[in-house]
């Protein structure tokens, strides 16, 4: 392929092209101060903001407290703390970078695990079948949602406002507000308590909804960057018309998101059961505003398409370590409120400084 | 001839009403107005308005809020009481403070207001109020936790798992009530926090739930390893609490107590989980509000409280399958006749 300007100019208009710059359009690469390369740093790797924060939020609650924070019992105690946050975590995140919400991902949670508890206990219904039933019971809720929102095209923070009260008066009214105690879950259907089971590493404990937690973020995690449903969602959350024009199915995208929500927080349901021993239909009560504190202080953005799933479980061990640290310091508990109030809006504020990087 | 058969059935309607008004007249209507409808706590004390209402021959009428807090409800439900020309209004005051004034146009209306479980704030808004005394419940539970260390009292390391941040009444009443009766200083009795017993680990906040009371149990291990005794603000708080404490392999030498008298909470105690719990009588109150509205439509005459009180205390039982001489307490196997959810 010739240059223009090698090219002999046919006619006399076209000589003005001689003139003319000739190097092929390319980005900026110029010079750059060491904040704007910070914040490209930034852009390109979303979740590093959050666990700077996580770092250096250990690091001074180390200095205060010194060994009795900074053991392999009070971490990993910190982990068991958040794992359930990070489990509904993962499914609100799928949500937000859909450029969605889900404001009842935490009645869903209740609602499943409710089912697999009166499953057994009402209906005698064995262990192995009752767990699947509250899986699925996530998935309708999930199914609802994706339904009125994709094919409806009604907007996803009215749908699961409407889908959190209906969920969790279902919730109320199925189960009379009954508790099912933790001795007879044991003695009948140990299995529901599996996930609070836990092994040791030396002075660190794990619970096995830890370990849930863990696989299920490296999975999605996976799964987001590495395959086409993944690249699908980050799209549809970017731009749902370029992505339709692409050729991806936006509302079976969309669907598909909101059973897999679903049917995370129906996994949220059943590790709860382990974490708390008895099924309790007044669990859960804020797990929603929980999960998207931990989506947005991961630096996820609620205008969809960007950040990621590892942000997301930094933002909920960063609340896990302010309310532990701030409550082994013997502060009064509104200040842990006070202080995540200030997290959230450093974050968004943040973000909104990173996406000007981008332009 | 269509005339006259119009007028001979709007002549009958006539009557029909005429003879159906004084008989309504007659009849004394009280509503009950819950702050849920799902609470066991609240299902019961509807279940003892309900066979009261029957036995009496009034009319009951229930209203609930759709979630605890949810005063909008309450309200509208007052308001339609008002309209219906009900004799009385028996309320657990989800907004104790913002729901007085529309009390009070309530009783200008000439009705009896009796406040169930929740006192209102002022506590003279109502012209009774049919409650538990939670301080004696934590009075007695902290009694019971000190007599059961007996000299190893002197050096517990006691944990308090309370209600919210915000220090409801119910929450100071049975925390400072259990450090009365254990023997710690309060300070002043008003306020959660100002001590400096040296046996206080701390306090933490559950929220009333399982969840809360595991997180808050786990927390204060942590300052402390060596908590022997746990003051719980209710029993799924326990029984989370228990959670945290199996989990380190502590359940056995930690005395925990609550209160509240739940059926779960009482199977609780037979099993071991929990030392002591205080019961309360949700049914009780409801049957002895709905006595008072009918005495009131007869008679006119309001209730009185208990000598020595503010309000009419429908009493708490100590339950214990582990008594103590110088407390009275019922073993399990009576506290689950009476149990509740």
């Amino acid at each position: 392929m010739s240059e223009p300007t090698a090219a002999a100019p046919h006619h006399d208009y076209e000589k003005v092209l001689r003139d003319s710059a000739v190097e092929v359009a390319s980005f900026d690469t110029g010079d750059k101060s060491v904040v704007q390369k910070f914040r490209n740093f930034l852009h390109s790797s979303p979740s590093a903001v959050s666990l700077i924060v996580l770092v250096t939020s250990l690091i001074i609650f180390g200095i205060l407290l010194g060994g009795k924070f900074f053991n392999a019992f009070s971490l990993t105690l910190i982990l068991q703390q958040v794992a359930i946050t990070g489990i509904v975590g993962a499914a609100q995140t799928l949500v937000i970078m859909t450029a969605g919400i889900d404001l009842s991902v935490g009645a869903i949670m209740v609602l499943s695990s409710v089912v697999m508890g009166q499953m057994v206990f009402r209906y005698g219904v064995p262990v192995e079948i009752a767990i699947p039933c509250g899986f699925a019971v996530g998935a309708l809720c999930g199914f609802i949602n994706g339904f009125l929102i994709a094919r409806m095209k009604l907007p996803p923070f009215i749908v699961t406002l409407g889908m959190w009260q209906i969920v969790l008066a279902s919730n109320f009214l199925y189960s009379a507000n009954e508790t099912i105690r933790s001795q007879e879950i044991g003695a009948t259907a140990p299995l529901l308590q599996f996930l609070g089971n836990n092994f040791r590493l030396g002075g660190a404990v794990f619970t096995y909804g830890v370990v849930a937690m863990v696989l299920l973020v490296a999975l999605l995690w996976y799964v987001l960057n590495q395959t086409a449903w993944g690249r699908h969602l980050y799209a549809v959350g970017d731009d749902p018309d370029a992505a339709e024009l692409s050729g991806v199915n936006v509302k079976r995208m969309l669907v598909s998101v909101y059973v897999l929500a679903g049917v995370i927080c129906a996994l949220a349901g059943w590790a709860s059961i382990g974490r708390n021993g008895s099924v309790s239909p007044t669990v859960g009560q804020f797990a929603n505003i929980e999960s998207i504190t931990a989506v947005v202080i991961g630096g996820i953005s609620l205008f969809g398409g960007r950040g990621s799933i590892l942000g997301m479980v930094f933002g909920a061990l960063i609340v896990g370590v302010f309310s532990f640290g701030l409550r082994m310091l013997g502060t009064d508990v509104q200040w842990t409120y006070l202080l995540i109030g200030v997290l959230i809006i450093l974050a968004v504020a943040v973000d909104q400084w990173i996406r000007k990087a981008a332009s | 001839m269509t005339k006259s058969i119009l007028s001979a059935a709007v002549a009958a309607l006539a009557m029909g009403v005429a003879f159906a008004a004084p008989a309504s007249a007659a009849d004394v209507s009280a509503c009950l107005i819950t702050k849920t409808d799902t609470n066991p706590f609240f299902v019961k004390m509807k279940e003892g308005a309900a066979a009261k209402a029957k036995e009496l021959g009034v009319t009951l009428k229930s209203y609930a809020g759709k979630i605890d807090g949810d005063s909008e409800s309450q309200v509208a439900a007052i308001e339609t009481c008002i309209a219906d020309g009900a004799k009385g209004i028996l309320i657990t005051a989800s907004d104790t403070k913002g729901i007085v004034p529309n009390l009070k146009k309530a009783r200008d209306a000439g009705m009896l207001v009796i406040a169930l479980d929740t006192p209102l704030e002022p506590i003279d808004a109502a012209d009774m109020t049919f409650a538990t005394d939670n301080l004696l419940a934590g009075k007695l539970i902290g009694q019971w936790a000190k007599e059961t260390l007996g000299d190893k009292a002197k050096d517990a390391k006691v944990a308090f798992l309370d209600l919210t941040p915000s220090q409801p009444s119910v929450d100071i009443l049975r925390d400072q009530g259990f450090m009365m009766g254990f023997g710690i200083d309060t300070k002043d009795a008003n306020r959660i926090g100002d001590e400096n017993d040296p046996r206080i680990v701390g306090h933490d906040v559950t929220n009333g739930n399982e969840e809360g009371g595991r997180t808050a149990m786990e927390n204060l291990l942590q300052k402390d390893p060596t908590i022997n005794v746990v003051h719980t603000i209710n029993e799924p708080a326990a029984a989370g609490a228990y959670e945290a404490l199996k989990a380190v392999g502590r359940e056995k030498d930690v005395l925990v107590v609550s209160v509240d008298g739940g059926c779960p909470g009482v199977k609780n105690v037979a099993e071991g989980v929990i030392g002591a719990t205080s019961q309360q009588y949700p049914l009780q109150m409801a049957a002895l509000g709905i006595e008072a509205i009918k005495k009131f439509a007869d008679s006119g005459e309001k209730p009185k409280p208990t000598a020595g009180k503010d309000f009419f205390d429908t009493g708490v039982t100590l339950v214990t399958d582990k008594p103590v001489s110088s407390i009275k307490s019922i073993a399990t196997k009576e506290a689950l006749g009476k149990c509740w959810g």
